[in-house]
């Protein structure tokens, strides 16, 4: 990874970038700066245009108008300027199945003009960090799905580039595997500029400096997750937590309030003028054994939710 | 060179497929065992010398397949999509799939000639000549394979196989175009395997030349230098959408 990057200059910027298909927009006038060493995702249900985005970054995609740049390098004229500088894992699994790890990793530092002592140095380094080293002399297409996507993601690190574009690198992993690449990715933060497309809503929150929301090729929302909750996701329903419901309190809690739903011990209340006072007031006559009334954290599914009418659920 | 790792990769995958293998080395030697088994000495054309250049030929068109199809199916996979992120011209790419074919295509005429020559082929002529032609050939064959790797779908590059095939086949691969003569004659001295069969037939069974072939060769060369250029802008155009 490069030792530092600079944080003044924008590693991409993009300005009206738009991209259609046929008559179809698919990207429709976006406007992004990511700063250098910053984890920027891009989020967003499928279809959103996060792809059509990442690949037009890449300079796989003619924009139809607007412009992009990469470390001031413009992705439609100066495409190979472009291409030393960055590195990508696509959305599917992109490795040579009949090849063994090294030699896919060896592929991609070839490519790239990195001479065999030094990629070979880097992917032993990768391999062990990603927990491929025991089998890294297998052949690929007798890998397990998660293995694949971390030989994926190495493939674009051993290139050592400035600006990484990870497209959905998680998408199909079991918790386990997705909890261990974000740890990854996460530790690679400030040394290199990464760009994340995701439609998990906590992988952005987990991970992401800065997000933007992308629906119907537009982007909706900007900012760090934290600034979009406290912008957009308004008042949060309240999680009544007790034991010994019963058909009455609930009642009694539905005729009260709107928007009351049980689930096992945990009953929500998502009326947004109901109170942790009115809600114990309420509960009092009933033998219920309450343990917490507490209002659930806001989520950027909740941003999500305000801002589009519906929810991002994979 | 950037170019060597991919066409590295390219080569891994040639060797490490069996039916590649088959298709490329062992079918044209079977087809020229039984071929010239069946003529023996007294036939005029099914015999070794009139029979070995036309099956190298035909070899060729079968690389030209195995390179299209390896270039099809990886333009399918995410892998493809991620090279084409990597700082590689166009020319690297064209270069990087069609060196390991030119490999096994060299391969592939060595195997061929020296069953040809087991099987009496008699070579009155230069053998320089010889690898001269058949370079221009591999190199033509190999440009239509990425041509058509770069351009068509898996399935629609079987279609391009088949009628490179054909157009090698009628231009006299095993079969003497004079004594057919008519509209496939004329039609096949328009293209470029029968001018680089009747190249190489001059040189193997007459002796022939670089004055005798000269002109048969620059027609197999004009066809290459055209296949190589159409190659080259067909990886541009797949290179950006």
């Amino acid at each position: 990874m490069a030792d530092a990057v600079s944080v003044r200059v924008p590693a991409i910027e993009a300005t009206a970038l738009t991209r259609t298909f046929g008559g179809e927009v698919a990207v429709d006038g976006i406007d992004l700066r990511v700063d250098g060493g910053e984890l920027f995702a891009l989020l967003g249900p499928n279809g959103a245009g996060k792809t059509t985005t990442l690949r037009m970054l890449c300079g796989l995609l003619r924009p139809t108008s607007g412009s992009a740049r990469i470390l001031g390098h413009d992705v439609a004229t100066d495409a190979l300027g472009v291409k030393r500088l960055i590195a990508i894992s696509p959305q599917e699994t992109a490795v040579a199945e009949h090849l063994d790890a090294w030699e896919n990793l060896a592929l991609m530092a070839g490519v790239h003009g990195i001479d065999a002592a030094t990629g070979r140095e880097r992917s032993q380094s990768l391999l062990a960090t990603l927990g491929l080293d025991q089998r890294a002399d297998h052949a690929v297409k007798r890998y397990s799905g998660g293995m694949k996507r971390r030989l994926s993601i190495a493939m674009a690190l051993v290139t050592d580039p400035e600006v990484v574009f990870l497209d959905e690198p998680t998408i199909g992993l079991d918790p386990q595997s997705r909890r261990g690449v974000w740890e990854y990715i996460a530790g690679l933060k400030r040394r290199v500029t990464i760009v994340l497309t995701t439609h998990y809503l906590e992988e952005a929150d987990e991970l992401a400096d800065r997000l933007a929301i992308i629906d119907d090729g537009r982007v909706i929302a900007l900012g760090t997750p934290d600034d979009l909750k406290s912008r957009h996701a308004g008042a949060q329903n309240l999680l009544v937590e007790a034991t010994g419901w019963t058909e009455d309190a609930l009642a009694a809690l539905g005729g009260r309030f709107r928007g009351v739903s049980r689930s096992d011990r945990t009953v929500e209340v998502a009326d947004s003028d109901a109170t942790v006072q009115e809600v114990n007031d309420c509960l009092r006559p009933f033998s219920v054994g309450l343990t917490g009334v507490h209002r659930r954290p806001a989520s950027l599914d909740d941003v999500f939710l305000e801002l589009t009418g519906k929810e991002l659920r994979p | 060179m950037k170019a060597l790792a991919l066409a590295d990769r390219n080569r891994k995958e040639a060797v490490r497929n069996p039916m590649s293998l088959a298709l490329t080395l062992a079918l044209p030697a079977a087809l020229l065992l039984v071929l010239a088994s069946i003529g023996g000495d007294d036939s005029d054309t099914l015999n070794a010398t009139f029979l070995t250049p036309g099956v190298a030929l035909f070899g060729f068109v079968m690389v030209m397949f195995t390179s299209a199809m390896l270039l099809a199916r990886d333009r399918e996979t995410a892998l493809f999509a991620r090279l084409l992120t990597a700082p590689l011209r166009a020319s690297d790419l064209g270069f990087a799939y069609a060196l390991p074919s030119l490999l096994v295509a060299a391969a592939q005429a060595v195997v061929v000639f020296a069953i040809g020559a087991a099987m009496g082929m008699e070579f009155a002529g230069n053998a320089a000549y010889v690898v001269a032609v058949l370079f221009v050939v591999a190199v033509l064959d190999v440009a239509l394979g990425v041509v058509a790797g770069a351009l068509l779908s898996v399935n629609a590059t079987a279609g391009a196989y088949t009628a490179v095939l054909l157009v090698t086949i009628f231009g006299g691969a095993w079969f003497d175009l004079d004594e057919v003569g008519g509209p496939v004659r004329t039609v096949s001295d328009l293209l470029p395997f029968s001018h680089a069969l009747d190249a190489l037939r001059t040189v193997i069974a007459d002796g022939g030349g670089i004055g005798d072939i000269a002109g048969d060769l620059a027609w197999a060369v004009g066809y290459a230098v055209a296949a190589v250029i159409a190659a080259v802008v067909a990886m541009r155009h797949r290179m950006v959408e």
